[in-house]
């Protein structure tokens, strides 16, 4: 049998239609210029030397101790810290469906600390840590009286790590739960087990792919993370930090670009099984809807340590990030806790403004070319049928397995002589553009995600009825899609704002000093040790995010798409 | 109403689809080939999985043939996009635009063409007069019922006056009382507009009540074209007889022809059967029986045996059996008349003109 007409009638009605051409063209040129390129650059930088092939770079890397003994640092830091992200969040998962909470208030409580990790720039953990467990810290030197306190190190990294990513398994191992038929467990419970014998071999060999799948995403946030281990790692030092030593410190850019090969091969790695193994088995093992509402536990003895623990890991969080405005407000850490606006007034005199002006600006514009960009993709991968579809979901799905850093070596690479070091495009290197491009591609997944998850829900049918009564590709798109997806899509917008803000991983390498970013300022003076001044930003960054998120559920609320009842 | 009606030529289309678990091609639709007149009502009927709907999205665009080519009026289809052809489709979930209301909705296809607003108004409402939703114009669809919405559908598809109507199961998401009203309500704006419709449909009684022309399709092919009647009456094959209603199936032999009528032995039982010129003497063949036009009686022809007998009002209910082969009678209107009890001996009888030998 042959296909070969309806792929030529296919190719003919795709070239009918020059607004969905001209899209995909462009799509798939910016996404191999500025996802694939770098990473291809990388390996080629690592692999060729005056000419030739070559192996030397990697052998000269590989017998490197720095080199060595982050690669294990980063595996262990990774191990730990996702396998206990997934367990505490399976917790609370746990908590949230089965468990009858006497307190509503803790149900906010367990809101806020999902949402608060979403809304802080990625160091704040670290930088509250030291506040309340360092050397000088409310905690370890105020309270328990320890003056030689030492929380940098692994155990920074794993506390701070854990706290950042547990709410992201948390929210993946909560829509699991909430799939498993309770009948399932009634009929274990029917038959005689008891709540421990239901949970494990019923529940848990159900959520094994889920549980997997949660650990393996956590890994490669761990793995990816710079801030955290920048600030808190010491002389811990993982493959990111390494890398970007590597480049400001020892001027190395090809055994950096090597490194960021290695690092790259391990994210990706876990990313391929997450996506094409677990996903699939996770769709497998829970699928539909639970039939029935679940009759939740009321056992004390289940509900009331579970509760207790969950309580208090909220309870640690929330006074964690508590730290931040007071690190900000107190005179001077660990000495004089009066109260004063110097910080403030310091980063102000020392050209705060204009940090926070050109982050703003700089994310203002990237957000809405994120949140458009995402919304089409995910139209074009769930709605239509064309040549190229499954390389532009592969490559904006890339995107998510590739670290900041990497992606920062990889544009210093791929761009500071211009395309293949030829001068062609150089112009961009060093830019704000170039800035803007890095924020876009590092939120571009999530907007994607939450787009196709969006459009998943829609009938298919809706946006071919428009077709059909004569809407062209972009009419359909902007008189259908959109205003159905507007709520994706205005979060899409509020994500990237914020993930673009908060960003530091790749911009720190990309930065120079035409352009300040407040991320940039807070990390400088955090090394510095003048952590007043670094709170003080942060205090403020984290209004200013979540100004946005407020914003945006409010607009959302008022106009958004809960009006409408979608087909289910 | 409409501008013209146009024809619609399937010719020779097949399509190949990858089966998602075996991973091999396989032929979704087998070398169709149908003709519509214009301005006919044609039914695209088979159990799921027969390929109908798959022609039905080949005409309006979805989806390309692999081999063969559609004609639109006369003129070539192939290369066109949905947006393009002048064909509506009414879908199977209605598919109604949810951030727009009534009006929108049905002026969404007249905006496209821009048309002037005073013209938009003006057909909008009386095509919503047509189907009985004057007054709505500014409800939200999500406050209709599912009837309303169908309608709003309809209207939809019918206001940008389309060479061809094409339906997608309209009314498998509709109860079933709402069902039959809709249908001869489709059947009703379909004539008074006079458009060309093709409808998709799994539900025979839909399909026979509405159609000019019935499509039976089975495995991508197409097991016979007719009207309801002809399909009704003298099925092609076992396959077409027991979809549309129920059959009984004699196999028997041809022995002799008296005139148009031929004499087939069954258990070697001679029972006469009208119609049987294209059966040779000799021939083996199967006669079809629909339960409705037998009866039981103490006397008659074909000997059987009856192993269930049940009282459902409107008949009696015998499942019997004639030598090896189970058959159903529906002895309608059963008051006053002798029931047979399961284990009794009877014989069925039916005019030679209810005997279609296949």
């Amino acid at each position: 049998m042959n296909r070969r007409q309806s792929a030529s009638l296919d190719r003919k009605k795709f070239l009918h239609d020059p607004v969905m051409l001209v899209t995909v063209v462009i799509l798939i040129v910016a996404l191999l210029l500025f996802v694939l390129y770098p990473l291809v650059i990388l390996l080629m930088d690592s692999v060729w030397e005056e000419g030739h092939i070559t192996l030397a770079i990697f052998d000269r890397i590989l017998h490197l101790d720095r080199f060595q003994v982050a690669f294990v640092n980063t595996l262990r830091a990774g191990v730990l810290t996702a396998l206990i992200s997934t367990l505490l969040g399976l917790m609370f998962a746990y908590v949230d469906v089965y468990v009858k909470l006497r307190f509503k208030i803790l149900e906010k409580l367990f809101g806020v600390v999902s949402l608060l990790p979403v809304v802080s720039p990625p160091f704040v953990l670290s930088l509250s840590m030291i506040c309340l467990f360092g050397r000088s810290g409310l905690i370890t030197r105020q309270l328990l009286h320890i003056y030689d306190s030492n929380i940098y190190g692994l155990f920074g990294i794993v506390v701070t790590q854990t706290l950042t990513f547990f709410p992201v398994c948390y929210l993946m191992l909560r829509g699991l739960l909430k799939n498993i038929d309770p009948s399932l467990e009634e009929a274990s419970r029917d038959m005689g087990g008891t709540r421990w014998q239901v949970f494990t071999t019923v529940t848990l060999p159900l959520m094994l792919p889920g549980l997997g799948n949660a650990f393996l995403v956590t890994f490669i946030e761990s793995a990816a993370d710079f801030a955290n281990p920048m600030l808190i790692g010491g002389d811990y030092d993982t493959l990111a930090t390494t890398i970007y030593l590597q480049i400001t410190g020892a001027y190395d850019k090809q055994g950096a670009a090597a490194m960021a090969v290695v690092l790259l091969s391990i994210t990706i790695l876990m990313f391929v099984i997450q996506k094409y193994y677990l996903e699939s088995k996770t769709a497998a093992t829970l699928t539909g809807k639970a039939s029935r509402e679940r009759v939740p536990i009321t056992d004390k003895s289940v509900t009331v340590p579970l509760t207790i623990l969950c309580a208090l890991t909220s309870v640690f969080v929330v006074l964690m990030y508590a730290m931040v405005p007071m690190g900000a407000l107190f005179k001077l850490w660990g000495r004089n806790y009066s109260l004063t606006l110097d910080h403030f007034k310091y980063i102000f005199s020392y050209g705060g403004l204009r940090a926070f002006k050109d982050s703003a600006l700089l994310s203002a514009i990237a957000a809405p070319i994120t949140a458009i960009m995402s919304m089409i993709i995910a139209y074009l991968v769930v709605k239509r049928k064309f040549k190229g579809r499954g390389l532009i979901e592969l490559l904006s799905m890339l995107a998510m397995a590739v670290p900041g850093t990497v992606l920062g070596v990889g544009y210093i690479r791929g761009f500071s002589n211009g395309l293949f070091h030829t001068g062609f495009l150089q112009g961009i290197y060093g830019t704000s553009a170039i800035l803007i491009i890095a924020f876009v591609v590092r939120s571009l997944p999530t907007g994607t995600r939450s787009g196709i998850s969006a459009l998943r829900q829609i009938d298919k049918s809706i946006e071919e009825s428009a077709y059909d009564m004569g809407a062209g590709s972009g009419k359909v798109f902007m008189s259908v899609t959109l205003p159905l997806i507007k709520d994706s899509f205005f979060s899409g917008l509020v994500t990237a704002f914020v993930r673009s803000i908060t960003a530091i991983s790749a911009v720190i390498l990309l930065v120079t000093p035409r352009w300040n970013m407040v991320t940039v300022q807070i990390n400088s003076l955090a090394e510095k040790g003048t952590y007043g001044p670094a709170c003080a930003y942060a205090t403020i960054l984290i209004v200013v995010v979540y100004a946005a998120v407020a914003l945006m559920n409010l607009f959302i609320k008022h106009f958004g798409t809960s009006k409408i009842r979608r087909e289910d | 109403m409409a501008k013209e009606k146009k024809g619609v030529r399937l010719e020779h289309i097949s399509k190949i689809y990858k089966d998602p678990k075996t991973k091999k091609d396989f032929y979704a639709v087998n070398d169709v080939e149908i003709n519509i007149e214009p301005g006919s009502f044609v039914t695209l009927l088979g159990p799921s999985g027969c390929g109908k709907t798959t022609t039905l999205r080949m005409i309006a665009g979805f989806e390309s043939p692999d081999a063969g080519s559609i004609y639109l009026g006369g003129e070539k289809i192939d290369e066109l996009t949905p947006n393009k052809r002048d064909t509506a489709m009414v879908f199977q979930s209605y598919a109604l635009l949810p951030h727009y209301n009534i009006f929108d909705n049905v002026a969404y296809g007249l905006k496209l063409r821009k048309l002037p607003k005073d013209e938009i108004k003006k057909k909008v409402t009386d095509i919503l007069k047509l189907v009985g939703l004057e007054g709505m114009e500014s409800r939200m669809t999500n406050q209709l019922s599912g009837g309303q919405q169908q309608r709003v559908a309809l209207a939809r598809a019918l206001v940008i006056e389309p060479g061809v109507l094409l339906f997608d199961e309209p009314l498998s998401n509709l109860d079933a009382k709402l069902r039959v009203s809709m249908r001869t309500e489709i059947r009703r704006i379909q004539q008074e507009a006079g458009i060309t419709a093709v409808y998709v449909t799994h539900d025979q009684s839909e399909a026979m009540s509405i159609s000019d022309q019935i499509i039976i399709m089975k495995s991508g092919v197409v097991a016979q074209i007719g009207s309801p009647e002809e399909i009704y009456y003298r099925p092609k094959n076992e396959f077409v007889a027991d979809f549309i209603g129920d059959a009984n199936f004699l196999k028997g032999k041809m022995v002799a022809h008296e005139g148009a009528e031929g004499i087939v032995e069954v258990n070697g039982v001679k029972v006469r059967v009208a119609d049987a010129a294209h059966v040779k003497d000799g021939a083996d063949t199967t006669i079809v029986l629909r339960p409705e036009s037998t009866v039981l009686a103490d006397e008659g022809y074909l000997p059987c045996r009856v192993i269930l007998s049940c009282f459902m009002g409107a008949y009696q209910n015998y499942h019997v059996m004639v030598g090896d082969t189970r058959l159903i009678v529906a002895d309608y209107n059963p008051k006053g008349k002798k029931i047979y009890q399961a284990g009794d001996q009877a014989y069925i009888r039916f005019e030679a003109g209810n005997a279609h030998v296949m």
